[in-house]
């Protein structure tokens, strides 16, 4: 409680046991058994630097000496920045072929950095005192007369206000203080315009062309042959469109072709075109694109969280932590032999969400 | 003679006996067999597949079938194509060593020539893709940046964006591509090996190949450049933390240790 007391009460707890003990067993003996007894510092010894003046003009000379390193390096890095070209490249031997610039900097930056920090590490080691002090924290209570102000402010302060006695300020202030913080909950719901339906719906839709990604035509079902792996895109979305981003994250499909009779998910099977399976690209964990295709297995992987799903078997969830095999989108063949879509997706693709259900 | 009947009793002398009888055995079959009938077709390809059927059958046939036709150990190799040949045997995946989750690339035992003629052989199998021209596979022919774009659409999924390859399921992996012959990058693209999926002309023309293939040697050829040094196997940020973490911090643990360590006292205790 006091203030005094946090030295003095470290001292007691240290000789406690001694004292009672002495108390009970009366023996003066009984003192040297204590096994806690504070040893206390051990006694400074001296350092090299200490007792010979030649060693500790070698270390000045040792620190002196690293931060003049520091200073050349700082001026070589200066220099380096000046001199060397940003597409220089160089041989470096365990490195390969690395830019110059990159090098000097770092080298010369790395030298300057480090002589600092030795040199005063061996400047603190060799030649500042080393005897070691001991620094009493200050108490954390305060004295018993800042109290009692304090104590006597606050019961002043309550008086004058008279916040006791006038009970509908009290309560009035209680309220308002209460309701203000509702305006900044309110203020939440302008973080943005609720989802509305574009968690289900993709740009996938009827009658919509399977445009291959890589060359910007529509498929036909000869492109692709069994074990290759294409991807597409909706009839219409453009990369460089404002919304290709937006609207490529929800549609990107994935095509494969498997054999029919290796095919295990009739439904799987009639979705398709002749054994072409288009399914979303998008995992259904937490979205990643899962393509990594083992065309002998029909497995896909997904290069995240290692989600796997047998795309012969409706895309069905192998391993790993999604929750839904991948949605599959209904293809078949148009007049002109192009591949194309007979609908959107029928379920949200990606990862689930709390109202998908 | 007295000298040679001193030593029939060697221990080394019956294997001496058996060399010899076998060495006579050898020079008298090679001197009175009937030489090989191949003078009697003259066009040299068809030439190249009686050769290559003859190779053939001592080094696929025992899992891919006398006649190609395939086995429950090995694929039927009808319709695969020169291109898959020419991949298979020239990276020494083919002929396996062993069944496994994946044929490793190992060193290969063929001449080109040889590889021309088992894959002049298997292409008379059944149409499939031809070994590709030079000019369809030279990097300085290719477009760096969109062949970047390409790579990163159909291929970094599993070779990782700059081609280091990664792990796929129950063992079986994308192999790292550095350093790897151009024409096997293109042949591998077309004809999908083992578990890779193949990218056929329609769905990845041949100019897109030759442009991944100008990106691949840009990020992993021998003239390759690495602006910024370390680059701890390109498998981005995931090894790059762990190596500042474990290794950068460790070391200057280890560094903190061995300072505080050292005594800087005169007596040494």
């Amino acid at each position: 409680m006091s203030s005094q007391a946090g030295p003095d009460n470290e001292n007691n707890g240290e000789h406690l046991p001694t004292v009672r003990e002495g108390e009970e067993g009366k023996g003066v003996a009984v003192e040297e058994r204590d096994p806690f007894a504070n040893p206390g510092l051990p006694p400074h010894e001296p350092r090299k630097q200490d007792i010979d003046e030649r060693a500790a003009k070698r270390s000045e000379r040792t620190v002196a000496l690293l931060f003049t390193v520091s200073m050349l390096a700082t001026v070589a890095f200066i220099a380096a920045f000046v001199a060397i070209d940003v597409d220089k490249i160089v041989y470096i031997f365990p490195l390969g072929r690395v830019s110059a610039l990159n090098f000097a900097l770092g080298v010369t930056l790395g030298i300057a950095l480090f002589t600092i920090g030795a040199g005063a590490i061996h400047w603190s080691r060799t030649l500042m005192s080393d005897v070691e002090v001991i620094q009493e924290r200050h108490p954390i209570a305060a004295t018993e007369e800042t109290e009692a102000i304090s104590k006597a402010d606050w019961r002043q302060g309550t008086e004058e206000s008279a916040i006791g006695s006038r009970k509908i300020i009290r309560r009035t202030m209680l309220g308002a203080l209460t309701l203000v913080p509702l305006a900044g909950v309110v203020l939440l719901r302008d973080l943005g315009p609720l989802p509305g339906t574009k968690l289900r719906e993709t740009m996938w839709a009827k009658g919509k062309l399977l445009i291959n990604m890589n060359t910007d035509e529509p498929l036909r079902p000869a492109d692709i042959t069994v074990g290759s792996l294409s991807f597409a895109k909706p009839e219409g979305l453009k990369e460089g469109d404002h919304n290709f981003n937006n609207e490529i994250a929800k549609a990107a499909l994935m095509l494969v072709r498997i054999h029919p009779g290796d095919i295990k998910d009739r439904k799987s099977a009639d979705w398709g075109h002749e054994g072409i399976l288009a399914y979303s690209k998008i995992c259904t964990h937490v979205g990643c694109p899962v393509s990594l295709y083992e065309q002998q297995t029909h497995h896909v992987l997904c290069p995240c969280h290692q989600s796997t799903f047998d795309l012969s078997d409706g895309a069905r969830v192998l391993f790993g932590p999604a929750g839904h095999p991948l949605p599959q989108l209904r293809i078949t063949v148009n007049d002109e032999g192009y591949l194309y879509a007979l609908g959107d997706f029928d379920e949200p693709v990606g990862p689930s969400f709390w109202e998908r259900g | 003679m007295k000298k040679l009947s001193a030593r029939r009793r060697h221990p080394l002398a019956a294997l001496v006996v058996l060399l010899i009888a076998l060495a006579a055995t050898g020079g008298l079959y090679a001197t009175f067999a009937p030489t090989g009938k191949a003078q009697a077709e003259e066009t040299s390809q068809s030439l190249a597949v009686e050769e290559g059927q003859k190779l053939f059958r001592v080094g696929c046939a025992s899992c891919h079938g006398t006649g190609g036709q395939g086995s429950s150990d090995g694929p039927s190799l009808v319709g695969v194509g020169a291109a898959a040949v020419d991949f298979q045997v020239a990276t020494g995946r083919m002929p396996l060593q062993q069944q496994g989750a994946q044929a490793p690339k190992k060193p290969n035992i063929y001449t080109q020539k040889e590889i021309d003629q088992l894959a002049a052989y298997v292409a008379s199998l059944g149409p499939g893709p031809a070994v590709p021209e030079e000019s369809q596979y030279d990097p300085a022919g290719g477009d760096v940046a969109r062949g970047g774009d390409l790579f990163r659409t159909n291929c970094a999924q599993c070779h990782n964006f700059t081609g280091k390859g990664g792990a796929l399921t129950d063992g079986k992996y994308a192999p790292n591509i550095d350093g790897v012959d151009p024409k096997h990058m293109y042949e591998a693209m077309q004809t999908g090996p083992q578990n890779m999926p193949s990218f056929p002309d329609k769905l990845l023309t041949t100019t897109d190949k030759q442009d991944i293939i100008a990106y691949l040697d840009e990020v992993g050829g021998d003239e390759a450049e690495s602006p910024g040094g370390f680059s701890l196997g390109g498998l981005g940020p995931v090894s790059e933390g762990l190596f500042a973490w474990v290794f950068g911090l460790g070391a200057l643990v280890v560094l903190t240790i061995w300072i505080t360590a050292r005594s800087a006292k005169a007596r040494k205790s």
